[in-house]
């Protein structure tokens, strides 16, 4: 159930996000080292302009490209279409959007 | 034991979309295709056995069928190729497509789409013109020569879970008919050729599964072929934009 | 044994996309809810760094990154397919797909423990 357009937006929001990926794998693999508190996280990203737009832009590439992924697969595995399947795309990138918005002004705005 | 040595079990699938398999035994040959199998049983044990195949020789794409769970051409499949080690043979009509009687698939569906995927020649000079000079390694002609030995058979059709899962998508063999056309330095009208296969059920819905590629008893490679439609349409996009 | 069409590389290949697609997509408003404590609960939050220390989470943790990394070079392998002409290897890439996700996972989970 894809036209061009949205496979435009789920190819270019998955390179969008292929440094990110690597940057946040990078990110954890280092943060990780001997153990891991709330307290060391946030003050690497607390009030820092950069994560802000790192993880900015993880959360809007990866809203776009879940709800996509998962309009394919509800659609593939139930043959749900039309408006329904219209509601289902645009309601988990919304929920995505918000819920992962609020997560990053958490851990970055101090 | 002698005769239970030389006697294939074979499981045949009888009547419509609710049938069932039906058994049958079978003399083996040494040298022996999954077609001979289903002809001998048409003519020696069930002369209601409905089938379909025409030229025997891998030319005309009529008799395929799935066996053994996969989807094969069944005049140039032997049987031992056919039951990789399996001690039975069965035989049913083609996935993804209707059935009408017992190995007959209804191929209209398969056609169907291939229309829709607007494979259709949008010619450059009219019959009083000369005709247009192609030279066979020219890129264009190169990749067309690649995919012009389809016989619609729809072994990639059959074989393909995303046609399964997506009754819209065109699927392998019209989308590689689409990308053969679309290489055409003859053709006028190439926009139209990638606006048919950007819709809904276009070539965008491929999940590059690449089980067309691999059976398709001609070896041709419609999967790349996809990709370059996908390719050719991402390109498009951007400078449709600018 | 019968074994249907989908038994090959690829179409495992594509299987694997999927699953962890899905897995990381369900799996993220919990990611981002458990963040999201820092905003309005630290002590919730610190709560959870210390459930995140059992070695059954790092475990969970452990199969995160590894569909992370699954599915970001299964990724990587169809744009490759699809943008650049690269068609022959394509059962190579598939399995170094694999490789190199346990290689970068399992570097994950020998720093956590």
């Amino acid at each position: 159930m894809l036209d061009l357009r949205l496979y435009m937006a789920q190819r270019l929001s998955a390179m969008v996000m292929i440094p990110l990926t690597l940057g946040h794998l990078a990110v954890m693999i280092y943060a990780m080292r001997g153990g891991l508190t709330g307290g060391e996280i946030l003050a690497r990203t607390q009030g820092s302009l950069f994560w802000f737009l790192f993880y900015g832009t993880f959360v809007a590439a990866v809203s776009v490209h879940g709800a996509i992924g998962l309009r394919v697969i509800v659609h593939e595995t139930f043959g749900t279409r039309g408006r329904a399947l219209m509601l289902l795309t645009w309601g988990s990138c919304l929920v995505l959007f918000l819920m992962g918005a609020r997560a990053v002004l958490a851990v970055t705005l101090a | 034991m002698e005769a239970a040595e030389n006697t294939l079990e074979v499981s045949v699938w009888r009547g419509g979309e609710d049938g069932e398999y039906q058994t049958f035994q079978v003399p083996a040959q040494e040298n022996q295709t999954i077609l001979d199998v289903v002809s001998w049983i048409q003519q020696y044990a069930d002369p209601t056995l409905t089938y379909r195949f025409a030229c025997r020789v891998g030319m005309c794409g009529s008799c395929a069928m799935m066996v053994n769970g996969k989807p094969r051409w069944t005049c140039r499949t032997h049987v031992k190729k056919a039951t990789e080690g399996a001690d039975k043979i069965e035989i049913a009509p083609l996935r993804n497509l209707p059935v009408i009687k017992d190995l007959a698939a209804d191929m209209d569906p398969f056609f169907d789409k291939w229309v829709k995927a607007g494979a259709v020649h949008h010619p450059t000079r009219t019959r009083d013109d000369a005709i247009e000079t192609i030279t066979p390694d020219e890129p264009g002609r190169v990749e067309a020569a690649k995919a012009i030995e389809c016989i619609n058979c729809s072994v990639c059709y059959a074989g393909c879970d995303t046609v399964a899962n997506n009754p819209d998508y065109l699927g392998p063999a019209a989308l590689q008919r689409a990308w053969t056309l679309y290489n055409d330095a003859k053709d006028a009208d190439r926009q139209a050729i990638l606006d048919n296969v950007s819709g809904v059920g276009g070539c965008h819905n491929c999940h590059t599964q690449g089980s067309c590629t691999m059976y398709c008893p001609n070896e041709l490679d419609p999967l790349s072929a996809i990709a370059g439609l996908k390719r050719v349409t991402a390109q498009n996009f951007f400078k449709r934009k600018g | 044994m019968i074994r249907p069409h989908r038994t090959h590389p690829l179409w495992y290949a594509y299987m694997a996309h999927r699953l962890s697609g899905l897995a990381l997509v369900l799996f993220l408003p919990a990611h981002f809810y458990v963040l999201g404590l820092a905003l309005t609960d630290m002590a919730a939050f610190d709560g959870f760094m210390t459930f995140a220390s059992h070695p059954l989470v790092k475990l969970a943790e452990f199969g995160l990154v590894f569909l992370l990394a699954i599915h970001i070079f299964g990724g990587l392998r169809l744009l490759a397919l699809e943008f650049l002409p690269w068609s022959a290897p394509q059962k190579t890439l598939a399995a170094a797909t694999v490789a190199v996700a346990f290689l970068l996972s399992g570097t994950f989970f020998l720093q956590a423990v």
